[in-house]
């Protein structure tokens, strides 16, 4: 769904919306999907945003995304001294992905304290983006709501446990996704709300024996 | 939001609310956001676009690529000598913005940040020459925004998909469509300054030199914003226009749909392509890419 602030906005800093505010979200997404700044990320960068990004200012925004500067801050143009401060050590690479992928796609490998993990996402466009994959996984992520992203084993009434929880807490589903790897194996499911998810939602969640792991996403702006 | 200016306007007409009161409510509906805090951010918003273009005007500001900036300070110095100062300001204006998004300022992408420019030069230039208080500006950017959202719908917002119209055109529909609105328009004079504007846009090519929106941004976005004014002044004029405002979008849609991908943003045709361009882009120092920093 279109916003008004889709058309009127968003305010960020330039060049573009599509390979500097669009790229700063999807590195918030991975930082928010990792749970925290990370200490290292190897970014990998497919089409255009290899063949522009350096002009538009992308690496910058990726950088400043991943240690939390938001599409408005002016710091994205000092984005590297900052990451440096942050403690954070990073790489790019320039990537084919084929003709499927979009134009603007990156693949950010992160890890922290020894989790790693990987979020290949899309800039598609007026600053939005597309989180199309985590660890492999096939997931439809845009950042615009509060995400919960579980990994757990393929179990029967695992749904309808997350979705019951939820609905307890008073938390309504915008939308909700399953992907496996396999039947009995392990079965990734992302969930967008239109409330906050709360601690207390989030341990309960965690407390399910199944459960391998859960990572609460804070809508971006 | 609306999928056509028609219903629009079919809903303005048959309650008697306006068309920002008609947009407004809404995006209060879908998004469940109060319409007061909608109005809200649409004034911090206006600000932004006040700052940027105040901080162009003062010609500092330099790109990185070192293709842009300075330029809207020697128009607004240098000009007017053929258009009268309304005109010259509101170009000065426009470039001011795209100066300042080049140089990684901060900028309301309205509808992009390539086609940042438009709305702001237009908006305040008119709300300055016309005496016009914040309230009404709030509302002008509500009726440019519903336009937009049609357009979005219809259509298309990016020049990735439809070419230079789609960003720029966009911008100087929603501005053509505030202007009217601010001066008192009917609804009809409105969607006729949209179509008026945007047929003016049709076919415009999205070549930028050395992929980086910079030039021509820069200038087509003063383009645009003449355009927008133009659209506006003919259809408050009572000028009419054969084809619908919702035909003239569904053209630029169809047209960027078949533009060669040349021409959309990849820095394949147009003018990117030329010997100058080619010169000037090989003249610049290419910075490190990032690599690895330890």
């Amino acid at each position: 769904m279109v916003s008004l602030f889709d058309i009127l906005g968003p305010t960020m800093v330039g060049p573009s919306s599509s390979h500097t505010a669009g790229a700063c979200r999807l590195g918030l997404m991975a930082r928010a999907i990792l749970g925290g700044t990370p200490q290292r990320a190897r970014i990998r960068l497919h089409g255009s945003f290899a063949a522009t990004g350096e002009g538009h200012g992308t690496h910058r925004a990726l950088v400043g995304g991943l240690i939390g500067l938001a599409p408005d801050d002016l710091r994205l143009r000092e984005a590297y001294d900052e990451a440096l401060r942050a403690g954070l050590v990073w790489e790019f690479e320039e990537v084919d992905l084929g003709d499927d992928a979009h134009p603007n796609t990156a693949v950010i490998e992160v890890s922290r304290d020894g989790d790693t993990t990987t979020v290949r996402g899309a800039s598609v466009g007026g600053g939005r983006i597309e989180v199309t994959e985590v660890d492999g996984f096939a997931v439809a992520l845009g950042g615009g709501y509060h995400t919960l992203v579980l990994l757990a084993h393929d179990e029967p009434g695992t749904i309808a446990a997350v979705a019951g929880m939820l609905a307890g807490h008073g938390v309504n589903l915008a939308t909700m996704r399953v992907d496996r790897t396999g039947r009995h194996k392990d079965a990734l499911m992302t969930i967008e709300a239109d409330e906050p998810i709360g601690d207390e939602v989030l341990d309960a969640i965690r407390e399910f024996p199944w459960l391998r792991w859960a990572r609460r996403i804070e809508k971006i702006s | 939001m609306h999928r056509s200016i028609e219903s629009l306007i079919r809903e303005s007409d048959e309650t008697g609310r306006s068309l920002a009161t008609v947009v407004l409510e809404a995006e209060a509906a879908e998004s469940g956001v109060p319409a007061a805090d909608i109005r809200a951010r649409i004034a911090r918003t206006l600000s932004v676009m006040r700052s940027a273009i105040d901080e162009g005007l003062k010609g500092h500001t330099r790109s990185p690529s070192g293709l842009t900036g300075g330029r809207a300070r020697k128009l607004w110095e240098n000009g007017p000598r053929i258009l009268g100062p309304r005109v010259t300001t509101t170009l000065a204006r426009a470039i001011a913005t795209l100066e300042v998004n080049a140089a990684m300022g901060l900028i309301v992408a309205a509808p992009t940040a390539g086609a940042a420019g438009v709305l702001p030069a237009v908006l305040v230039s008119v709300g300055e020459f016309a005496e016009m208080d914040e309230e009404r500006l709030v509302d002008a950017m509500l009726v440019a925004g519903g336009v937009g959202g049609v357009i979005a719908h219809r259509a298309s917002l990016a020049g990735a998909e439809g070419g230079c119209q789609a960003e720029t055109g966009t911008a100087a529909a929603m501005s053509a469509a505030a202007v009217a609105w601010l001066h008192g328009g009917t609804n009809e004079q409105v969607a006729t300054a949209v179509a008026l504007t945007l047929q003016g846009m049709l076919g415009l090519i999205c070549d930028p030199i050395g992929g980086l929106v910079e030039i021509p941004c820069i200038y087509r976005n003063a383009s645009a914003a003449m355009q927008a004014i133009a659209g506006a002044e003919m259809a408050m004029a009572g000028l009419d226009f054969p084809v619908t405002a919702d035909e003239v979008i569904d053209v630029m849609g169809e047209v960027g749909r078949r533009m060669p991908s040349a021409y959309r943003e990849t820095a394949g045709g147009g003018l990117a392509t030329t010997p100058s361009a080619r010169r000037l882009v090989q003249l610049q120092p290419r910075t490190q890419p990032a690599g690895i920093s330890r």
